[in-house]
């Protein structure tokens, strides 16, 4: 039950895949201007990362292990048509607005990340959950950017008018430089409460 | 079993292509009259922006029922013509059974290759009348519409979308919004319709009534708008000419008639 702990934690704050393992940077930067992208792409990262992980870590025995990395491309890039294909369905605006970044999951090394270096070699309960607290990491991180981006750079959450009418809204903030900028602060803010990550 | 064989390796790969792709397309067939909807929604709400009567975020926001209400109680008429101004059909506006022509590509090449385009003009009981424009990005297909005042000339409003020039720069056709406010109180030059309207890279000169800027960054997509503008708009002019004075008359005999 230990492990089961340590595997759902792990990947949320000690090995954060933006704040420690520094992967997903580019997608963080480019969907964190309001709560309500973020928020749907954190789901379907999650999603994404999850289900391939099971997937994969099903086939992991018969996968050949010449091919195994276009088999799990090909897990992959079917998850994340899939998700773009609910998106489409279920939320149209919200896709429209993230447009070429949902597709792009599939390039997130974190996802490929994950399948080779975790569920190509672990039971499938393990993967899921892996995979699934993989994606929980990347969003908490990706929310947490867009609540400042959106409250800063519009004075809305969730589209809703939280600052006072009197608030100008800074451009700066809505632009990606800004999102590295505070992206920066928030590995310097976990290592400096983390000792452990800190190099000697 | 030997899993590093060649033979199972390409069977194993062939099965697997084989599965996804059963999966792909069952999930994109059953998904289909939703997005469908969406995109009827979507088409509608651009062309209700681009005539003044709400702003695309507000449409987002309201729900594909009430887009397609609105629509149907604002819209007078929707017709089809054809590229010598002849109108050649009608498409149904009630709410439940809204036609549209928002598959631009074979008219557009009915247009450039000298076909018989089916051209939807939509006219609002505002006195606005919209009309489509499609072309090529850099990336892909871009579209728009642009609504007209009475006189059938005068650019009242214009939207554009693209399906994905790039971010911060070609996209910005569609995300800035200044960009299309520029369009507002420019006049359509009919009379030449090879190239009845200009967007200007550097900057359209001052006073120019039927010039606008381009973007910086974004001439490929720029360029592609302008040739879009002016083919679309190129074929509608022999309607939009023969059409306009006979609106006016009716309003004069109305004004009259008062």
């Amino acid at each position: 039950m230990a492990n089961f702990k340590e595997t759902l934690l792990n990947p949320i704050l000690k090995g954060n895949p933006i704040t420690v393992l520094v992967l997903g940077i580019c997608s963080s930067l480019a969907v964190t201007v309001q709560l309500k992208g973020a928020c749907v792409m954190a789901l379907s990262v999650i999603a994404v990362t999850g289900l391939s992980s099971l997937v994969v870590s099903l086939l992991r025995n018969t996968i050949p292990n010449r091919v195994r990395i276009i088999v799990q491309l090909v897990v992959v890039a079917m998850m994340v048509i899939l998700v773009d294909q609910v998106l489409k369905a279920f939320a149209y605006a919200v896709d429209k607005q993230l447009s070429v970044y949902i597709g792009l999951i599939i390039t997130n090394c974190i996802v490929m990340g994950r399948i080779e270096a975790f569920a190509l070699g672990s039971k499938p309960i393990p993967s899921l959950i892996d995979g699934l607290a993989n994606g929980l990491g990347y969003g908490l991180i990706l929310i947490i950017v867009a609540f400042f981006r959106e409250l800063l750079g519009s004075g809305t959450l969730f589209g809703f008018q939280v600052l006072p009418a009197g608030y100008v809204p800074n451009n700066f903030v809505i632009l990606p430089p800004f999102a590295l900028i505070l992206l920066g602060c928030i590995i310097w803010a976990h290592r400096a409460f983390d000792k452990e990550l800190q190099e000697k | 079993m030997n899993t590093n064989s060649n033979v199972y390796t390409v069977i194993y790969t062939t099965v697997i292509v084989v599965v996804v792709a059963a999966v792909l397309a069952f999930a994109a067939s059953s998904l289909k009259p939703l997005q469908t909807a969406n995109i009827k929604a979507e088409t509608l709400s651009q062309m209700m922006t681009a005539a003044g009567l709400g702003d695309s975020e507000s449409f987002s926001s309201m729900g594909n029922d009430a887009v397609l209400a609105t629509y149907s109680e604002n819209i007078a008429e929707a017709i089809v013509v054809n590229a010598r101004g002849e109108q050649i059909g009608v498409l149904k506006t009630d709410k439940d059974h809204i036609e549209l022509i928002d598959n631009f590509k074979p008219e557009n090449k009915a247009i450039t290759e000298g076909g018989e385009p089916r051209l939807p003009v939509y006219k609002f009981k505002s006195g606005v009348t919209v009309i489509p424009v499609f072309g090529a990005g850099l990336w892909g297909p871009i579209w728009g519409y642009i609504a007209l005042e009475k006189d059938l000339k005068t650019i009242c409003g214009a939207y554009f979308d693209h399906s994905g020039e790039t971010p911060g720069l070609g996209a910005k056709i569609k995300d800035e919004p200044s960009f299309k406010a520029q369009f507002n109180g420019k006049v359509l030059n009919l009379q030449n319709t090879k190239n009845p309207f200009d967007i200007v890279k550097g900057g359209a000169p001052e006073g120019s009534i039927d010039k606008v800027d381009a973007i910086s960054g974004a001439t490929m997509t720029c360029n592609g708008l302008d040739k879009a503008i002016d083919t679309w708009v190129g074929a509608y002019a022999a309607y939009l000419q023969s059409a306009a004075p006979a609106i006016q008359e009716a309003e004069v005999a109305q004004t009259v008639e008062e």
